[in-house]
């Protein structure tokens, strides 16, 4: 094996050019993904390489292009559909929810759906209140879908790759924050099957439970933990749905002990999930409740100070963790 | 070609060959059978959930069958039985789709508004209105980047003009050049709601000028007006050079679903419609220019009335589908760890 350091949007699109080498029905639709190399240069160069019949600059009309993917994919092709942001494609939901998600079902599984709407989810920065959200719980929630959220180049790149082959419908959540950070990828092919987690961290005093890039604070966490003692597994979700429910029950049942960090508000969120899942499965191991750090309750606002008290970060984990373990804060 | 497309029902005179005649017919006499029948079994509690009927809108699935090909895919909306009917699914796949047993044409899956069949490249029955539209598109652009001359007729109802999605999805397939038909079956009201009520706009076909797009309404009523008006407009998506909108005038006898009871129009309306019924039509035609004799007309009568007394007891006498089927086709991977607790 020999291995490279490429950025994250780097690996995306290396995930993407591969695929689309190897099977001529996939393709690349969205805004600015052709001519202008992507708004967050994940397509850099992949006109050129593949042309506008593959590469297709589309018009600002989530609902409409994410409703033409629908349609492609139940007639041979396999489309990317990129959103510029999730938030924005919360215009095109209905085709993702009622349709995409549905086709197999209401045709009896005549007509499938192999679609990938990917895109960049979460806060990034002070962009106020309709550009910081996250919505990996909202499509979790649906039947017929699969959601991967990857925290680093390695992930991302094997997980998309996965995806474009997968016959469901995925949505695949990335992070602008992310784009440019680094990270060792083999030069060789590989994928990393849809539905596992990954530990990041081997610990037993604690499990830390997260994805996308609310990993990052869970691994700072851990690590000020360390120098206090505490060993803190953490645990990398990866795919959301499916849970990989059974390398967190594993975990649990070794530290007994679990906080999830999650970018997401909390109500109904995966936190809640996975909570349910550990008391259904894993009661006896418990030495203290499931504990969550969400995104707050509310909607982002712009002012700096404000962005910081809404976010997960390292000392608010940190302190949730000792709580978990009585210890004072 | 934009302006209003008519025909004085008057004229009789055959424009297409006997056999044209007697199957468009055949095939819409089917098809209102098939609906009368659903009606009353729905009456009857035999067929639950939410039933649309076609009947008074058989033109435009008889006049778009002999205008288009085998392989020309079609999606539509939930008043979809007569369109399944006319593309190839066959009335004991219809009728025991809308009993919800194992042998309809989605196996009990998607009853009457879900109606599917990828042998017969029908792309089905959607519930959300004007979702179909961007989908419908999609199809078509599958074709065209597979490199085949088919073309997808897209319908909706005149409701779903109104949605954004028929907007952005206008603006794109003319832009793409997309070879899709644009079919808005145009009954006069959107549930209750009808047109004159909905936009200042009312002859709808004009939203497609605002795309540049080839648009004309047609006198839906009659089949030869449909015929003409899809023929030309496949023609034109075929040689490449993009979509058509087509506002198909029509008028749908019964209440928007089986709960409606209609009360928001008159019987002088409904009757005005009904003298320009579309299988009356044909049959004038027919015996005008003695295609068949009072006879054979009978025994086609009969044939229909045989074929539908066999779907609802094919209906009756199948099974419904097994307890394991609930979570079934909801992903292609045969091994999804569905959450059951």
């Amino acid at each position: 094996m020999s291995n490279r350091e490429i950025r994250y949007r780097d690996a995306l699109r290396e995930a993407m050019s591969e695929e689309m080498r190897r099977d001529p029905s996939v393709l690349l639709m969205g805004e600015e993904v052709a001519e202008y190399n992507g708004a967050y240069k994940v397509s850099q160069g992949m006109l050129d390489e593949f042309g506008p019949k593959r590469i297709i600059d589309t018009p600002i009309a989530e609902l409409g292009f994410a409703g033409i993917g629908v349609g492609m994919a139940m007639n041979g092709v396999r489309p990317i559909v990129e959103f510029m942001t999730w938030n924005f494609a919360l215009l095109a939901i209905d085709q993702v929810v009622n349709a995409s998600a549905k086709m197999l079902a209401m045709s009896g599984g005549a007509f499938g759906n192999p679609i990938v709407f990917r895109g960049p989810s979460g806060s990034a920065g002070q962009l106020g209140a309709q550009h910081s959200q996250t919505f990996e719980n909202w499509y979790a929630n649906v039947p017929g879908l699969k959601v991967i959220s990857p925290s680093n180049p390695y992930d991302a790149k094997g997980l998309l790759k996965s995806a474009i082959r997968d016959n469901d419908p995925v949505v695949f959540m990335e992070s602008e924050v992310m784009y440019g950070d680094p990270g060792i990828v083999p030069e060789e092919e590989y994928l990393i099957p849809i539905g596992l987690a990954d530990i990041k961290r081997e610990g037993s005093d604690v499990t830390l439970v997260s994805f996308n890039k609310m990993m990052k604070v869970a691994l700072a966490a851990a690590e000020e933990l360390a120098k206090d003692g505490i060993s803190a597994e953490v645990i990398d979700l990866r795919t959301i749905r499916p849970l990989d429910i059974q390398t967190i029950l594993r975990s649990v049942r070794k530290t007994n002990r679990v906080v999830v960090i999650d970018e997401s508000w909390p109500y109904g969120g995966i936190s809640a999930e996975i909570a349910y899942r550990i008391q259904r499965e894993a009661f006896d191991y418990l030495d203290a409740p499931v504990r969550r750090v969400n995104g707050a309750d509310t909607s982002m606002h712009y002012a700096p100070n404000l962005v910081a008290a809404y976010l997960p970060d390292p000392g608010k984990v940190i302190k949730v963790v000792k709580e978990s373990l009585y210890l004072p804060s | 070609m934009a302006g209003t497309k008519t025909k004085a029902a008057a004229d009789k005179t055959a424009q297409f060959d006997k056999q044209q005649y007697l199957d468009w017919f055949t095939l819409m006499l089917r098809i209102r059978r098939f609906e009368e029948r659903a009606g009353m079994l729905y009456g009857q509690q035999k067929i639950r959930g939410f039933c649309h009927l076609f009947i008074g809108q058989e033109a435009i699935a008889a006049g778009a069958i002999s205008a288009t090909r085998h392989e020309d895919p079609y999606i539509s909306a939930y008043r979809i039985h007569g369109l399944g009917i006319a593309k190839g699914i066959t009335p004991n796949a219809a009728m025991a789709e809308l009993y919800g047993k194992a042998t309809g044409c989605t196996g009990g899956k998607g009853g009457s508004m879900h109606f599917f069949s990828k042998e017969h490249h029908f792309y089905g029955g959607h519930g959300i209105v004007g979702g179909q539209i961007p989908i419908g598109a999609g199809i078509g652009m599958a074709e065209q980047y597979k490199g085949t001359d088919n073309v997808c007729l897209t319908f909706f109802g005149d409701g779903a003009a109104r949605q954004g999605a028929l907007h952005e999805t206008f603006n794109m397939a003319m832009l793409w050049k997309i070879p899709v038909v644009f079919l808005c079956e145009n009954n006069g009201y959107a549930m209750g709601t009808s047109v004159e009520r909905s936009s200042n706009v009312t002859e709808i076909y004009k939203l497609g000028l605002a795309y540049d797009m080839p648009s004309a309404s047609v006198d839906a009523m009659n089949v030869e007006s449909v015929h003409e008006a899809i023929t030309e407009a496949v023609a034109r998506a075929r040689s490449g050079e993009g979509p058509t909108f087509l506002e198909l005038r029509t008028y749908r006898y019964k209440g928007h679903s089986m709960s409606d009871p209609a009360k928001y129009r008159t019987k002088e309306e409904l009757e005005e419609y009904k003298q320009r019924d579309p299988i009356v039509q044909v049959v004038d035609t027919i015996r005008k220019n003695n295609f068949a004799t009072e006879a054979e007309i009978e025994a086609i009568e009969a044939q229909v009335k045989e074929e539908i007394d066999a779907c609802v007891e094919f209906a009756e006498n199948s099974p419904f589908p097994d307890d394991s089927e609930l979570f079934g086709d909801i992903y292609v991977q045969t091994d999804y760890p569905f959450l059951t607790d």
